[in-house]
């Protein structure tokens, strides 16, 4: 059984996203908030949905949408703990609940104060995901996330040229497509020089080559295709999905290739479940927790050679005209950190052609993936219904 | 295990880790070595990858590698390191065949390449706790 069109994104909804003085809610009322816009925007009602994925890092647990839905018989909930891949992989996950036919509506939520309320460092501190080099690497001083991927992306500027001024590359893209965006906390715009002026966090990752710390919530339902049709608005069908786990998935240091990212076994069962190739994607949500990571993914996933993602953005083909418009919404680096649900909706309001000022003109297919951890991958592959 | 006034986060050694931390006590680099197979268990853990073994020996490596990569970090993500900024995080390839993502301790504006040689040095943090350190390779070492 293939998880081809089985499935469709059916509903989409988000709230503000903000940094100060925050959002002044918690997390579980932005995420109902969020919730409730979702299933509006498909024309459901809370009582339909029968599948819950909430995010796997909390604080919102299946029970709180129960209790505040009052869902009266829910079919199935789960959770899919790969850090900032746990979104794209929820919709594989959704495909497979609702394939074999154990619920027909899934609603996957990920919200949080990420500005006001808990950080960065504390949250991944509680991560069982991070135990491995909570005890060998933390006590070193390698902390957070970019100083655990500072080192590959120094070893790529020394392996194949790549520069900072190409991850800068990105970043003022990003901002760039945030700017058409009503719904981004980055309201200025950025060049390539206040990039390079942008102060040093664990070189060479430079504070613009960051995601946001940002506040707000995302949903998205997912429903059989075959319920889909019928909804408000269009279906957007999932065509291919996959997750990949790269060698030690628990420290990169230990990993023989430490530039490998679990994307590449990602994409390719996406392509493949798809029947689609590289060249067939109009637009992409790509996960950009940091430029680096951008950059590194457009290599696994096969639009660009090894080596050869400096050179790729740097001619200008993640930008909205481009050969490629990637993150068309300003991503976690210049619209909010929301996980990388904030990629599922874009990719959903790209297909449906509801991208206002971003609008990939006659997108019909297209690409979104997660990044987490200790370099988890996740990709869905999409399309205009 | 108690930092003793040490406020940076120390290790929590698990049954599985401790001989590995004890050795650091001792001023040895040691890692964990399948019994049945010989392959090496690194980070330290229960099982073989190889042959599905539990039973492991200790073997103590030279402690001399080479910087695979580096990052010099310039913020605190915790509050306590702001005091140490900035400073020096290296992966290096030890002889032997293993990995380590340990701080480099030279300063901040040392030359670092890949390639360049380093050793491990033992950092007493306590009675407790010696945490393993990365040094530029000594001259008669």
């Amino acid at each position: 059984m293939s998880l081809k069109e089985r499935i469709a994104v059916t509903g989409i909804g988000e709230t503000a996203y903000v940094r100060g003085p925050g959002s002044g809610k918690t997390p579980i009322a932005l995420q109902l908030e969020a919730a409730l816009n979702a299933l509006n925007d498909a024309g459901l009602s809370p009582h339909d949905i029968d599948g819950l994925i909430p995010f796997a890092i909390g604080p919102m647990v299946a029970e709180d949408f129960i209790t505040n839905f009052g869902i009266p018989d829910l079919n199935f909930s789960a959770l899919t703990p790969l850090g900032g891949a746990s979104a794209v992989a929820a919709v594989q996950c959704a495909g497979a609940a609702i394939a074999s036919g154990l619920c027909r509506h899934v609603l996957i939520s990920l919200g949080r104060n990420g500005y006001s309320g808990t950080r960065v460092t504390s949250r991944i501190a509680q991560m069982p995901q991070f135990r491995v080099v909570g005890e060998f690497e933390v006590p070193a001083g390698a902390i957070a996330p970019a100083q655990f991927y500072a080192p590959m992306a120094r070893l790529h500027m020394e392996r194949f040229g790549t520069t900072s001024r190409q991850l800068g590359e990105i970043a003022v893209t990003m901002r760039r497509h945030a700017l058409l965006n009503g719904n981004a906390v980055m309201k200025e715009p950025m060049t390539l020089e206040d990039h390079q002026n942008s102060r040093m966090i664990s070189d060479p990752l430079r504070m613009f080559d960051c995601s946001l710390e940002s506040d707000g919530a995302a949903c998205v339902i997912l429903s059989a295709a075959e319920a889909a049709k019928d909804l408000r608005k269009p279906p957007v069908y999932v065509m291919g999905t996959g997750e990949g786990h790269p060698e030690s998935p628990s420290a990169i240091s230990q990993r023989a290739d430490i530039l490998a990212l679990g994307t590449r076994k990602a994409a390719r069962k996406a392509f493949a479940m798809a029947g689609v190739s590289p060249a067939d994607i109009d637009v992409a949500e790509i996960y950009d927790c940091f430029t680096y990571i951008v950059l590194r993914q457009l290599e696994e996933l096969g639009f660009c050679a090894q080596g050869e993602g400096g050179a790729f953005v740097e001619a200008g083909h993640i930008g909205l005209g481009g050969r490629l418009p990637v993150n068309t919404h300003g991503g976690l680096l210049s619209q909010a950190h929301v996980g990388g649900m904030n990629h599922i909706v874009e990719l959903t309001r790209q297909l449906r052609g509801e991208g206002g000022r971003a609008q990939v003109k006659d997108a019909e297919i297209g690409l979104v993936t997660g990044f987490g951890d200790m370099c988890d991958g996740s990709v869905a592959i999409m399309r205009r219904g | 295990m108690s930092g003793d006034g040490y406020l940076h986060p120390v290790p929590e050694p698990t049954p599985d880790s401790k001989p590995y931390w004890d050795g650091l006590r001792a001023g040895k680099f040691m890692v964990q070595r399948c019994t049945a197979c010989g392959t090496l268990r690194h980070y330290p853990r229960p099982l073989c990858n190889e042959c599905f073994s539990f039973d492991s020996e200790w073997s103590t490596l030279s402690g001399r590698g080479i910087v695979h990569s580096w990052t010099v970090c310039h913020h605190a993500f915790l509050p306590v390191f702001k005091a140490r900024l900035p400073y020096i995080v290296a992966i290096a390839d030890l002889e032997g065949g293993v990995r380590t993502n340990l701080e480099l301790s030279a300063p901040a504006e040392q030359e670092i390449w890949i390639g360049m040689p380093v050793e491990i040095a033992y950092r007493v943090i306590s009675d407790a706790v010696t945490l393993p350190v990365l040094i530029k390779a000594r001259a008669d070492a």
